[in-house]
């Protein structure tokens, strides 16, 4: 039924074609957790997602968000109150967590300091009583895949925070998991090593094939390394989408927000159109009447824009959505940053790219273009929950 | 080449600047003005050691207690071979078989005692840190009162009309004869050595990162394989000196064979005792203490080898 794939690291893998879909579906997902001072908080709050199977799958969002938590409800560590976990049909949710084709990296790699690198490697192999030789032969394989040969014998404190993360993940790889969990696994590591294990992490859910799934809280790391991010906010995903997705086309301030820097202009809005060519007008101080690209809400006649400083332009192109004066600019080399004061007093940032026109100043009036498909409205927050 | 750049985690590495020019360290205490502590810790502990040994290769005087300073094997002699009126020297397991009897009672105390003291120090190290704050005190207030007292509470305990024979006779039972009997004797043993096995394997858990316990389940781990392959090696410093804790003077216990098991079974303790009370063998009373020293030296050396081999810091502390 399945195939073996040979890859280059000698890492056999199953061919995502040959076998029957194994998505990882979270359904009415729940955790309450109840404070010290005896107030009640969902830690995940009614959550339902897909996870495609070998995706690399991202949650992101700011700490307490419930990531972590929903993260050891997949492995088992943590129990939900209510809701459903399955892997490709199979409801995993009340296995035990030996029991669920599922592998965590830690954040503090959590590596046994009493065995060394092959032992710890061996670990979880040995724990299904797999026949020795086999193991032995896993374990080099394994220390190949993340080039830790020579460290074998080593004991996991004379390794560097960087080499111990490897292990951590060769460990938790070498059982050939359905589902890889990383729990923030790169944040104890300097930036520039960070950067490499981005990169490594990558290539090995490529070459390996099993889905990720990645916890973080730095929004960088989500774009550059996710297939699909969920942006995480009070327990429960705000949006699921693709990177460009995510940062295009925010569906919410709070994720716009939180990935990237942006602006947000509140507006009064017109409706033109009806049904499913219902579209927002507005009209900004100085600016034309700009129609946008898809309509939301608006409670009290007023709706809330946003919009990326690198997708303004100060020379024509698409709408002239606005006009005001230039209030600071800031010299980045790459870029002028810029801070342009509209006649309501709003004040927006704008990245000029090179090369910079000398005409913009100080206390210059300018002209503020841009795509009309770059001026986001925002739903409305709910105002409880 | 790659090796040797990957190795520079600055974990294996000593610098290469001799000692002598490396900066002095603050906070050193320098030696000489430990010397007067020194000499009184030396008298005090070296001391009584030395005599002991000396005492043990002199003769005894022909009548009362203490010693005359000719030297003479005898003691040693004594301790295996027995001299008859006819002076026929012959081979005599007697004291031997006192030995035996220490050692049996020792070993039945720690391993009793280790039995108890791994799930209750486990479960206090799993605690709240409040909680075990709370608990670890609970383990040592036995020690706030003098063992002797709480030995005599043990015999109020056990004694024909204590606590236990009338819990018996109200539920109609026959009246059972503990008090003076080996189990007594070991009861009280196990009691009063508990907490020295308790406390080292607590100290050597307390610092567990229980997150371990978790990467092992997640690794395919049942509860019983994380105790036996993460908790337990984790632990075992801790159990080596508390084996070492309980077991020495559990092996030359004396208070508790001689209130609670009513001296019925000489053990080496009340051996070493009557020498240098009843008996007036001084010489053969240090001999015995002796031997058993040598014993203790030898068993440390091993532990002390094994724990060098295994990289294992054990530390006979609590």
């Amino acid at each position: 039924m399945t195939t073996p794939i040979t890859t280059v690291s000698g890492y056999d893998r199953v061919d995502p074609a040959d076998s029957p879909s194994r998505e990882l579906t979270i359904s009415g997902a729940r955790k309450t957790f109840v404070t010290p001072e005896k107030t009640h908080v969902n830690a995940i709050d009614d959550v339902s997602f897909t996870i495609e199977q070998g995706e690399f799958f991202v949650m992101l969002g700011p700490s307490g968000c419930g990531k972590t938590t929903l993260l050891r409800s997949i492995a088992g560590l943590d129990t939900l109150d209510s809701g459903e976990i399955r892997l490709g049909g199979r409801r995993i949710d009340q296995l035990a967590p030996h029991a669920r084709p599922v592998n965590t990296v830690f954040q503090s790699y959590a590596l046994f300091p009493h065995l060394t690198i092959a032992e710890n490697i061996a670990f979880g192999l040995e724990m299904e009583k797999r026949p020795k030789a086999e193991v032995q032969q896993r374990v080099t394989e394994m220390l190949e895949l993340v080039q830790l040969q020579e460290m074998a014998g080593r004991k996991p404190a004379q390794l560097s925070g960087g080499q111990q993360q490897r292990v951590a993940l060769a460990r938790a790889l070498a059982k050939q998991p359905e589902v890889l969990l990383l729990d923030e696994p790169l944040a104890a590591l300097d930036l520039k090593l960070r950067r490499g294990m981005q990169s490594e992490l990558k290539r090995l859910q490529r070459t390996t094939g099993i889905t990720f799934v990645f916890v973080t809280h730095d929004q960088e790391e989500a774009l550059s390394m996710g297939d699909r991010i969920a942006v995480f906010n009070q327990g429960r995903p705000e949006q699921i989408g693709t990177p460009e997705e995510i940062y295009e086309k925010p569906v919410s301030r709070f994720v716009a927000d939180f990935i990237g820097e942006t602006n947000f202009l509140e507006t009064a809005a017109t409706r033109v159109g009806s049904g499913d060519g219902e579209r927002l007008v507005v009209t900004l101080p100085g600016g034309d009447p700009v129609t946008l690209p898809k309509a939301v809400p608006t409670p009290d006649g007023t709706v809330t824009l946003t919009i990326r400083p690198e997708r303004i332009r100060l020379s024509p192109g698409g709408e002239r959505f606005a006009s005001g004066r230039v209030s600071k600019l800031v010299y980045m080399g790459t870029d002028l940053r810029c801070t342009v004061q509209l006649a309501d007093g709003a004040e927006l940032a704008v990245r000029v790219p090179p090369p910079f026109d000398p005409g913009v100043r100080p206390d210059a009036e300018v002209s503020l273009y841009a795509e009309a498909q770059a001026i986001r409205p925002l739903t409305p927050e709910p105002q409880e929950r | 080449m790659a090796a040797q750049l990957d190795d520079r985690t600055g974990v294996n590495l000593t610098p290469v600047t001799p000692k002598s020019r490396q900066l002095k360290q603050p906070g050193r205490f320098p030696w000489p003005w430990v010397t007067p502590a020194l000499i009184i810790a030396a008298l005090f502990t070296l001391g009584p050691l030395v005599i002991i040994v000396v005492f043990s290769f002199m003769s005894r005087p022909p009548q009362g207690g203490g010693v005359i300073y000719e030297f003479t094997l005898e003691p040693y002699v004594n301790f295996l071979f027995q001299t008859d009126f006819l002076g026929n020297t012959t081979f005599d397991p007697r004291y031997l078989s006192v030995f035996g009897d220490s050692l049996l009672q020792g070993a039945i105390t720690t391993i009793v005692c280790l039995v108890l003291a791994f799930p209750i120090a486990l479960w206090i190290a799993t605690r709240s840190e409040k909680l075990q704050n709370v608990l670890v005190l609970l383990i040592t207030i036995p020690f706030w009162t003098n063992l002797l007292v709480r030995t005599y509470a043990w015999m109020l305990i056990l004694n024909d009309n204590g606590i236990v024979n009338t819990g018996v006779q109200a539920l109609g039972m026959p009246k059972l004869e503990l008090l003076y009997t080996p189990l007594a004797s070991q009861l009280g043993l196990i009691y009063t050595f508990l907490p020295f096995m308790v406390l080292p394997i607590y100290a050597s858990l307390a610092g567990f990162d229980f997150r371990l316990a978790e990467a092992a389940y997640d690794l395919g781990a049942r509860k019983s394989t994380v105790v036996r392959r993460i908790i337990l090696p984790m632990a075992t410093p801790g159990i080596v000196s508390g084996i070492l804790l309980v077991f020495m003077p559990a092996f030359g216990s004396y208070v508790q064979p001689v209130l609670l098991g009513g001296g019925k079974v000489l053990l080496i303790g009340n051996l070493i005792a009557s020498q240098f009370g009843d008996s007036r063998n001084w010489p053969f009373g240090a001999a015995l203490s002796v031997i058993i020293l040598i014993m203790l030296m030898i068993s440390l050396i091993a532990i002390a080898l094994y724990s060098r081999k295994s990289g294992k810091k054990v530390e006979i502390s609590i």
